[in-house]
């Protein structure tokens, strides 16, 4: 019995870390969040792309390294952790998890391949099937789709996304065809894209295997949403980190003011809402594929509990660094708004623990 | 990450699943002196506690690895074999040995830093239940700062002689024996003036008054020494090292005060209850602000269950950094708790605030009685704020609060 991470996995992560920590500098990340440097984004991924992070969990037989989930979210962790600011989630783990469980062996030999090579990056846009907002929803019927699908995940310079209607099904489309328009949708987040697609008449490929089950989206909806809660758990521990950091520099009243419990609590208080979340998390994504019974109710728990302690730890460690937590110059806000898209992206934590509820039943 | 086993705890598993089913049913012909302990089920075989613990003993479910000598089961520890133990007993709802301080915090004490004489004299009788302790720490005024006790020890040719006063003494009524923290070095600095000593209950000079509290049920005591004379050797370490004793065995009571496990058997019983309960003929799981409650608490717990497989596995495979995790397991999980049993009562609503034995009442009336008894595990044993500031300064490295001249 072993519950924690791999030496392998540990290395793997270090490494992400490692490589974040001297190229998402809090400076490029303010360049990247005011546009003006335009390829540095890309520059990064494809750092991040040299360390392998695209072929995690294609199998082998595909031209990846066939690992499993708890591999990404030791990956994703980092990425929060270090406010990776490329696509992760979308393109390296819910295709691939999509594409595995819904395509056809025409289909898998078709597009894994092509994932691990960097010839092919999907966005995926399944906000419909987990809860349709006004004037959104995707139909399917003569090969095309129609419609509107809202935020779509890492459309940035994707060839291909993924779309799913309310049903479950999912289906390939083209991100540069003529039929499709990708709005940029303006969050809070700036480190990461988010938008809208419109379909008219667009040529679609239906992945078989979604046609009459909707376990192949579920799981691909799962292992986002455990990479979610990786990355909030990453972006938390910064956080508290730096909020520690600064209760031991900073002096008023002539002392520290981590020693006063006023602010010292507020720290404990974060670490011990965090601790647990790692093991939740980690088992969350063992579960996922040694234990697919628990799977879904996991995954939902994993998300729903994370969201909650990280929104948390994101206003006390702000608040421990007073009037400064506040401004752009410290950019601790990035890792506070991260955590708050997490939170709602892939359903908000009332969505989804309702489907926690309904899953162990 | 590996969650199985292996096949040789497969079989111990059977084994264990065997001797739930033959014990099915079994009752106790005494009482418990813990508040929460089990009071047996019924249609099965009739024993004493003491007789159970000793079949416990025999069969390596409980004392595993104390020494035969002293009246344990003298095997390897096993981790696993614990968990499997734990986990079939909770499935079958076999009652598991008795606790109480003197199991849970006397023996591992005496097993690491007793005497042969005292490991002879105390260790068996305690396990198997003959001998119930007491624990003489907290004071009047000696309760988050415990090291300012002053119940004063001196020694007079053979014999320790005693004056005092201790409070939230739990089962003191009941108790054979006491250890308790005591000031024997007037001179030292505080942490090192303490001795460590063991104080036979019937004693002269003792006298044990009830402390009724809020639950109404559990008991604490005040317990006060006039003149007590103990013999000299009835001392854990040396003169002066009780404090260092003291703390060998606090950190065995933080880890086991509320177990994720048994939270989440509770919240089991939380939603069973609210499928059969009904609020304007509807089940109370159907209303939803009270369903997304529970499920928030039960996230939480969940993610204390993994969190405990994880220390669990850092015990097997030493290495692994959980300083900070073992730190945070008594503030957390004794918050839970009371979360847990306070959300029962809010389902509920006015039927919550049924208790002792009204018409009406659910499950005993448990839901009301532990919510105010977790508030008490909430204070004592180190309080929620001492807690945080344990994990503050040991855990996260932050500077303590600069002291008081002369505190």
């Amino acid at each position: 019995m072993y519950f924690g991470l791999s030496e392998e996995q540990s290395f793997f992560q270090d490494n992400v870390k490692k490589y974040l920590g001297e190229h998402a500098t809090i400076d490029n990340i303010k360049h990247i969040a005011s546009g003006d440097k335009k390829n540095l984004s890309a520059e990064i991924h494809q750092g991040l792309l040299n360390l392998g992070i695209n072929g995690l969990l294609i199998p082998e037989e595909f031209g990846g390294l066939g690992l499993d989930l708890l591999f990404a979210a030791v990956v994703s962790e980092a990425l929060g952790g270090g406010i990776g600011p490329t696509p992760f989630i979308a393109p390296y783990v819910m295709a691939p998890t999509a594409i595995i469980h819904a395509g056809s062996k025409i289909q898998q030999e078709n597009y894994l391949p092509k994932i691990a090579a960097n010839e092919y990056r999907f966005g995926v846009g399944f906000s419909e099937f987990i809860g349709k907002r006004n004037d959104a929803g995707i139909t399917f019927s003569d090969s095309a789709l129609n419609g509107r699908a809202m935020f779509v995940l890492d459309t940035n310079n994707a060839t291909h996304l993924l779309l799913a209607n309310e049903k479950g099904q999912i289906f390939v489309v083209d991100a540069k065809s003529a039929n499709i328009e990708i709005v940029n949708l303006i969050t809070v987040d700036k480190t990461r894209h988010y938008s809208e697609v419109i379909c008219k008449n667009l040529d679609a490929e239906l992945l078989e295997n979604s046609s009459f089950s909707i376990d192949p989206i579920n799981q691909a909806i799962d292992a986002g949403r455990i990479m979610l809660a990786a990355d909030s758990i990453g972006a938390s521990q910064t956080m508290i980190n730096k909020a520690v950091d600064y209760a031991k520099e900073r002096k008023q009243f002539g002392r520290a003011i981590g020693s006063f419990q006023a602010v010292k609590h507020m720290c404990a208080e974060m670490a011990a809402d965090l601790e647990p979340c790692y093991a939740l998390v980690w088992h969350a994504a063992h579960c996922h594929n040694h234990s697919p019974d628990e799977s879904k109710f996991m995954a939902c728990h994993a998300k729903a509990h994370v969201s909650e302690m990280s929104k948390s730890i994101a206003k006390k460690a702000t608040e421990v660094h007073g009037g400064m937590g506040f401004t752009d110059l410290l950019g601790l806000h990035y890792w506070f708004k991260r955590i708050g898209l997490n939170r709602q992206i892939l359903g908000s934590p009332e969505l989804v623990r309702e489907e926690a509820y309904r899953a162990q039943l | 990450m590996d969650l199985e086993y292996g096949p040789e705890y497969q079989d111990f598993t059977k084994e264990v699943q065997n001797f739930c089913k033959k014990y099915k049913g079994l009752s106790f012909t005494d009482r418990s002196n813990n508040p929460l302990g089990s009071s047996g089920g019924s249609g099965g075989p009739k024993m004493s506690r003491s007789e159970w613990q000793k079949i416990l003993i025999e069969k390596g479910y409980f004392a595993r690895s104390v020494p035969k000598e002293y009246g344990g089961y003298g095997g390897e520890a096993d981790i696993l074999k614990s968990r499997i133990i734990a986990a079939e007993f909770s499935k079958a709802k076999t009652p598991v040995a008795m606790g109480g301080q003197g199991i849970d915090m006397l023996v591992p004490t005496l097993l690491e830093m007793g005497t042969e004489e005292q490991k002879q004299a105390f260790i068996k009788s305690t396990l198997h239940g003959e001998m119930i302790w007491c624990q003489g720490y907290s004071e009047p005024n000696a309760g988050s700062d415990l090291a300012s006790l002053q119940t004063k020890g001196e020694l007079v040719g053979d014999e320790w002689v005693i004056n005092g006063q201790k409070i939230w003494t739990s089962t003191a009524q009941y108790s054979q024996m006491c250890f308790c923290l005591v000031r024997t070095e007037p001179n030292a600095p505080k942490h090192a003036g303490i001795s460590y000593l063991l104080i036979p209950m019937d004693t002269p000079g003792i006298e044990v008054r009830p402390l009724v509290d809020m639950t109404l049920k559990a008991g604490f005591n005040e317990v006060f020494f006039t003149d007590v004379k103990i013999p000299a050797s009835n001392i854990v370490g040396k003169r002066g090292e009780g404090w260092a004793v003291a703390n060998a065995t606090l950190g065995h009571e933080r880890g086991s005060l509320a177990p994720p496990d048994a939270t989440m058997n509770r919240v089991n019983m939380l939603m069973h209850l609210m499928k059969e309960e009904t609020l304007d003929e509807k089940p109370l799981i159907e209303h939803p602000i009270y369903r997304d409650r529970l499920m928030q608490i039960q996230g939480k717990v969940l993610a204390q269950q993994s969190h405990a497989l994880r220390l669990l596995s850092a015990k097997l495979n030493p290495g692994a950094d959980v300083k900070l995790g073992k730190m945070i397991q008594k503030l957390t999980g004794t918050e839970l708790r009371h979360e847990l049993e306070g959300l029962a009562i809010d389902v509920m609503g006015e039927i919550g605030t049924l208790y002792e034995d009204s018409p009406h009442l659910k499950n005993e009336g448990t839901w009301q009685f532990i919510y105010m008894y977790f508030l008490g595990l909430i204070i004592g044993g180190g309080t929620s704020q001492i807690q945080k500031n344990i994990i503050a300064e040991r855990g996260l490295g932050l500077p303590k609060e600069p002291k008081i001249e002369g505190a």
